[in-house]
């Protein structure tokens, strides 16, 4: 197998890294009230087992996974459970949450923060370790991690990458992680590997972090299971599909998952929640968030407890320093443009870009000349320029036939359109329509 | 009522970027790579070469700010779109050609090529070429004199009196044509472009650099013009051999450097709007053109035979993407393991 190191297609947008990469990362401490959605994660949403009146534990468990494909919520304050109710998340939804008042205590649940030896537990005390922290994919899917600890055949697994690419733009969060928590990474990375023997570790770096790349390798160098893998930079080099195939030279679709090509891909932050989950039975509560654009006053990077309000890491940063025409909760390719920022962290937020120009505003769609950039820079390979003419006239059969559910929506296309179309936001809307009536016909058998 | 939000935010689906390109930096590219063989023809061909070239843009952008202010359609000239086909049908013309006819190929390219079919990007052939070919069935005459007066004195009172020069003398019968008959061709001069033919055609050296502008810009692959011109090249080397002339190099080299190859090969048959979209589809595309332009050279009854192979691949180009879709990463064939 062909390693490359890379993958076919991609972009280079303006990093705009330098904002906030040398920024240590420092902690916030929450004013408000937390606030704790029951669906921060790809699945069935959790079910609460606090009622409103409660009293309330740092690390305590307030709702409980509902299904295999689902994950813990735990509270990141102590307090008094004040409200369950319909919040505002990033995404624009009205999700059932859990509201504490934080009593600035910080009173440690029992059981919380005692050490433990990875090395003397089996994989099933592991695995229930990750399950109970509610773990998700940090990287901004939020899929329960402990679904892809637990594959078909642990044997069958050939690689556990962690994904360090962090291709996204403006994001610094994973680098400074590499930076500051090396040692974790590391060890997050040694239980995974504990549960799956034929494994080998990757850690997958691109090569515009080079004191990253040193320093992951000064830590790893001791282990034989693990290697740093120098990855170039290009966006979307940390889709799971492309860092698999940069690594292993191995390819899924989208009808796969990461175990069926032999490998567990993980990011950063997620191996760190391991690694505290494991050895210093810790869930998640905390997520690193880099507050960052040139509206904002001091860029840079906070360790932010989940449920905090994100206004309060704007102030945390000093305020505007203009006024923003745009924010957005993730990176400049896929986070999502808010318009309240009255919304909580999560497990999967990585980032709060304001921008004091809403560059895309100025840009008028044209008419397609069809030169083809969209088709050469799409990573899987498909043709966006024929999606786009079925997705506007809404033939999802035609969508699907030319293999448009393929797409990823990392935004490449759009990206590199020279008429301004805006081929992305059609994907989402027909790829949702064909999840929806895929939906249906399941429901209907 | 909310104080988080001093100013209302903007919000748009991701991504929340654009690269720099343009439709009009794209347009304004090809119109760039063009400047050399422009000005080449213009010191080739005389002043009169200019007047053709501006009257020809002049023609079809004053043709689409009409139709789209009468239509009542948003205007689009500023994208370049109708310079570039203004430009490229002068590049086609003969230097001789009355002044009218730039005109009405202009308006031919913009209403009833481009416009009528939906605009920019829906027309299923190059307007600048399907312009020529309509000029060339309605007015052949004009259209293939390329008999330049002789001009004596090379010195600019003669240049201005005749508009029209021919700096080396060349005049009557383009190096194809007389290759065609069997004449000897000079082929330095044919490279250079101190030939006979259209104002646009007949220097593959400017051309060329145009044409690497253009790859070193990433506004074309090199896809369709390396299989266009490598086909061709094929059988016309196979044609000679069966003719009796041997491996003749001095024969291909002449069918390269002369016509309108090289300038349908870099700007026409790369034309997005009618080429296909699908990295193998170029591939095909450009060996279709290699063979069309071969059998319409070789065996037909005019000595050119791009534009005609051109504009027949335009129309085979939903065919040929229908059948060289893309496979997705990570189906078909997958080795994991």
């Amino acid at each position: 197998m062909r390693v490359r190191n890379t993958f076919k297609g991609g972009v280079h947008p303006y990093e705009g890294k330098e904002l906030s990469q040398d920024k240590p990362v420092t902690e916030y401490i929450p004013k408000g009230e937390m606030v704790y959605p029951l669906s921060q994660h790809i699945g069935a949403p959790a079910t609460p087992v606090v009622s409103v009146g409660d009293t309330v534990c740092v690390g305590q468990r307030i709702a409980e996974a509902s299904g295999f494909v689902s994950a813990n919520v735990c509270s990141s304050v102590s307090g008094t459970v004040k409200k369950i109710e319909p919040r505002l998340l990033v995404n624009g939804n009205m999700v059932k949450s859990i509201v504490v008042e934080n009593d600035g205590q910080y009173t440690l649940s029992e059981g919380v923060g005692v050490k433990r030896d990875y090395n003397a537990m089996t994989k099933e005390e592991i695995r229930a370790a990750v399950k109970d922290a509610g773990i998700v994919g940090m990287g901004g899917a939020g899929f329960p991690t402990h679904v892809k600890l637990t594959p078909k055949d642990d044997k069958a697994i050939d690689y556990v990458i962690v994904n360090g690419a962090e291709c996204e733009p403006y994001l610094t969060s994973d680098y400074r992680m590499m930076l500051e928590e090396p040692e974790k990474i590391v060890t997050g990375l040694l239980v995974i590997l504990k549960l799956f023997e034929n494994a080998k570790g990757i850690i997958a770096i691109e090569d515009n972090k080079p004191e990253a790349i040193n320093v992951m390798k000064k830590v790893s160098e001791q282990y034989d299971r693990i290697e740093v893998r120098v990855l170039k930079t290009k966006y979307p080099q940390g889709a799971e599909r492309k860092i698999i195939y940069a690594t292993t030279g191995r390819k899924i679709n989208s009808s796969m998952l990461p175990a069926d090509a032999g490998c567990v891909v993980n990011n950063i932050d997620t191996v760190i929640a391991v690694c505290m989950a494991v050895c210093e039975s810790t869930p998640v509560m905390r997520r690193i968030v880099t507050v960052t654009g040139d509206a904002v006053r001091t860029p840079q990077n906070f360790s932010v407890k989940t449920g905090t309000n994100y206004a309060e890491l704007i102030e945390a940063a000093g305020g505007y320093k203009t006024e923003p025409e745009k924010v957005i909760a993730g990176g400049a390719m896929m986070g999502m443009a808010i318009y309240d920022l009255n919304v909580p962290v999560t497990k999967s937020s990585s980032a709060l870009l304001c921008l004091s120009k809403d560059e895309v505003a100025k840009y008028a769609p044209s008419a397609c000349i069809r030169c083809g950039k969209c088709v050469e820079v799409c990573p899987s390979n498909l043709v966006p320029q024929m999606m786009k003419e079925y997705a506007d006239v809404n033939d999802n059969a035609a969508f699907e036939a030319i293999n448009g559910m393929e797409c990823y929506e990392c935004g490449s296309c759009t990206y590199i359109c020279p008429a301004k179309r805006r081929l992305t936001q059609a994907f989402v809307k027909t790829r949702r329509s064909v999840m929806e009536e895929r939906r249906k016909a399941k429901e209907a058998k | 009522m909310d104080n988080n939000t001093v100013k209302r935010l903007n919000v748009s689906s991701a991504p929340h970027v654009r690269s720099e390109l343009t439709t009009r930096s794209i347009m304004g590219d090809v119109c760039i790579a063009l400047i050399p063989a422009s000005l080449f023809g213009i010191y080739n061909f005389g002043y009169r070469a200019l007047l053709i070239i501006l009257t020809s843009i002049v023609a079809c952008v004053l043709t689409e700010y009409i139709y789209q202010k009468c239509m009542k359609l948003p205007v689009t000239t500023s994208d370049m779109s109708a310079v570039l086909t203004g430009l490229l049908l002068a590049l086609n013309l003969p230097v001789t050609v009355p002044l009218w006819m730039p005109v009405i190929g202009g308006v031919f390219a913009i209403i009833i090529v481009k416009q009528l079919f939906g605009g920019l990007g829906r027309n299923f052939m190059n307007p600048a070429l399907a312009a020529r070919c309509f000029l060339l069935i309605s007015f052949a005459g004009p259209m293939t004199n390329f008999a330049v007066e002789k001009v004596e004195n090379l010195a600019l009172s003669g240049y201005w009196r005749y508009g029209m020069v021919a700096v080396d003398g060349v005049s009557g019968a383009t190096p194809l044509a007389m290759l065609k008959s069997g004449e000897n061709v000079n082929l330095l001069k044919m490279f250079l472009g101190v030939t006979g033919g259209t104002i646009g055609e007949t220097s593959v050296i400017a051309i060329l650099g145009g044409a690497l502008y253009l790859l070193a810009r990433k506004v074309i692959s090199i896809r369709i013009p390396l299989t266009y011109i490598a086909t061709f090249s094929v059988i016309v080397l196979i044609y000679g051999m069966a003719e009796g002339k041997g491996f003749d190099i001095n024969y291909l080299a002449a069918h390269l450097c002369g016509g309108g190859l090289m300038l349908g090969a870099f700007f026409m048959a790369t034309d997005y709007v009618t080429s296909p979209i699908t990295p193998n589809g170029k591939i095909v595309f450009g060996i279709l053109l290699g063979i069309l332009t071969a059998v319409f050279r070789l065996y037909g009854g005019s000595a050119e035979g791009v534009s005609y192979a051109i504009i027949c691949g335009n129309m085979l180009v939903p065919l040929i993407e229908k059948f060289t879709m893309p496979v997705p990463f990570g189906r078909g064939r997958v080795h994991n393991g």
